[in-house]
């Protein structure tokens, strides 16, 4: 009985799996042949792994997104730090009416926001010329939250009797924040970062509204999606795809192998003592 | 100096111009047009045809909601029972996928969906001829919920990690069958994660446009593609976008507000939140 319980769980999972890979693996698998579009196979090439590097607008596309997320993930985690800090020292009500509003671009569809600030833009005449500082402006609007809200955890946790200890130490307000305050809030600030440059990456929605002239990988890969796909894209894809694996499971496998490591370390020390 | 002048800046200048003001645009645009006060764009919304992607969309995405919950549900449980390290490994397997572009795997699936693709060679195999996936509603529900089931495994995920063991043990020593003790211990345990994953799925789910033009092709449109359409292939369309917009809005602050109420019943959330 216990088996069966165990087979069926096993079996579930791979087919959840299954469900969640299955369009991973046809990009991949289709990325190695040589038709243009993904229909039918014409057997094993990796043309497309060449033509990938010739194309200069995929290439742009590229750095734009990297760009965009670099900057306006670096812009938010400043922005959105220091408000938080500032935001955790106001008055209850005061606080939580700020808050409140600040997590409008959370809550709203990312279609309200696109939109939203697609007519902001048009309004005060920031020109397609600008594309790139409407695409980071935008990012960085709806990125701020995300950095606050991870911020401001930590911030409650932190004692303010340090901040208050570093002044009594005598430190000016500046430097107490920046050694005090801030190490003590570090972990939420690189969350917050981390995640900011997520969201960036993975944007489409509100880059397709804000965008004028310029394009990152989801709208390039939106506009060709309505004609079809060509593989080098899939080449392109399935190449960031295998390095960001790679790298996530070096990483969990190293903090893992640690962690046993340590507990048996632990068993050592306990069973010694 | 007082910490909260550091707030200044970014409440004096960047949270108006950036997420206040944009927001009364699309309200000036639902309300005027040419400099003129109207309801014009509120009554064209008693037009069937708004109506209906409005009532379709919002089936859509509880139904899709509500799929996610059953197939998520199982596999966080499932997980959360496993060996600690075994759990994160496989956990992470099912974040993994967000790492590829959404637009890309959702347009493989126009692959996988396709007349004479995998899927319909598999049906076939089971007996089942001649349907077509592809452009359907169902290939629609299937997208979203490709799309946006991660978001509901992961908050389930990471609650039930958290829950006390010993509650569980507790049950069992006072007589509770493994059945009741889910019921009655770990379901209402669970309760915080299933709610922000109904939240973090739902929401995106109903706004979603980029999904059904994919797979739905041109019959299947949702409120999100109205939007969209409304506002890049006309120019006169702003004031039914924003109109379109204000609608999906509110839905997506009722729903928020009714999960922050459940969560609330559970004594977990933080008060005072306006929505």
């Amino acid at each position: 009985m216990k088996k069966l319980g165990s087979i069926f769980k096993w079996a579930y999972l791979a087919l959840t799996l299954v469900f969640l890979y299955a369009p991973i693996a046809v990009l991949i698998i289709f990325s190695f042949t040589d038709s243009r579009t993904m229909s039918k196979w014409n057997g094993f090439t990796l043309t497309a792994y060449r033509e990938m590097l010739n194309d200069s607008a995929l290439m742009d596309a590229l750095k734009v997104t990297l760009v965009v997320a670099i900057v306006s993930a670096v812009a938010a985690t400043i922005i959105g730090t220091t408000a938080a800090i500032g935001i955790n020292s106001m008055k209850r009500r005061r606080r939580l009416l700020v808050e409140n509003i600040s997590q409008l671009p959370m809550i709203n569809p990312d279609l309200v926001t696109g939109i939203s600030l697609m007519m902001l833009f048009s309004f005060i005449g920031l020109s397609s010329r600008l594309g790139y500082l409407r695409l980071i402006l935008a990012h960085t609007a709806f990125n701020i939250p995300y950095v606050m809200f991870s911020v401001l955890p930590k911030l409650r946790q932190s004692s303010n009797l340090l901040y208050e200890a570093a002044m009594d130490l005598g430190c000016r307000p500046t430097q107490a924040l920046w050694k005090v305050v801030l190490p003590d809030i570090m972990p939420g600030v690189i969350s917050g970062f981390i995640m900011a440059f997520t969201l960036s990456i993975d944007d489409f929605v509100i880059s397709w509204f804000v965008a004028d002239g310029v394009q990152n990988l989801s709208i390039y890969i939106y506009g060709l999606a309505k004609r079809g796909i060509s593989t080098k894209i899939n080449a392109f894809s399935a190449l960031m795809f295998v390095v960001v694996v790679t790298l996530l499971l070096i990483v969990n496998i190293r903090s893992m192998r640690q962690e046993k490591l340590d507990a048996a370390q632990r068993k050592k020390v306990a069973k010694n003592g | 100096m007082k910490r909260n002048v550091l707030a200044y800046p970014y409440i004096a200048v960047w949270l108006p111009i950036f997420v206040v003001v944009p927001m009364l645009f699309i309200a000036y645009y639902a309300f005027f047009d040419n400099g003129q006060f109207t309801l014009e764009f509120v009554k064209s919304l008693r037009e069937p045809m708004y109506w209906n992607v409005i009532l379709r969309s919002a089936w859509l995405a509880v139904r899709a909601t509500l799929i996610c919950i059953l197939i998520g549900f199982p596999v966080a449980y499932m997980l959360s029972k496993m060996k600690k390290s075994a759990a994160t490994l496989l956990s992470i397997f099912y974040i993994l996928p967000m790492w590829m572009n959404a637009l890309l795997r959702t347009y493989a699936w126009k692959v996988l969906l396709a007349d004479g693709g995998i899927v319909s060679v598999i049906l076939e195999f089971f007996g089942i001829h001649g349907v077509s996936l592809l452009y359907t509603e169902g290939a629609v529900l299937l997208g979203t919920v490709y799309n946006f089931l991660p978001f509901m495994i992961m908050p389930i995920y990471t609650t039930l990690m958290k829950l006390d063991k010993s509650y569980i043990e507790a049950a069992s020593d006072l007589g509770a069958n493994g059945f009741q003790t889910f019921i009655k211990v770990v379901l209402p345990l669970a309760k915080p994660g299933i709610v922000s994953g109904i939240t973090m799925v739902l929401v995106p789910s109903m706004s979603t446009f980029a999904i059904s033009k994919l797979l739905g092709g041109a019959n299947h449109a949702l409120l999100g593609d109205l939007i969209e359409q409304k506002f890049l292939l006309s120019s006169t369309g702003y004031g039914m976008g924003s109109i379109l917009s204000l609608i999906l809005l509110v839905l997506v602050l009722i729903s928020t507000a009714i999960m922050r109420r459940v969560e609330k019943d559970n004594g977990e959330a933080e008060g005072g939140m306006l929505w």
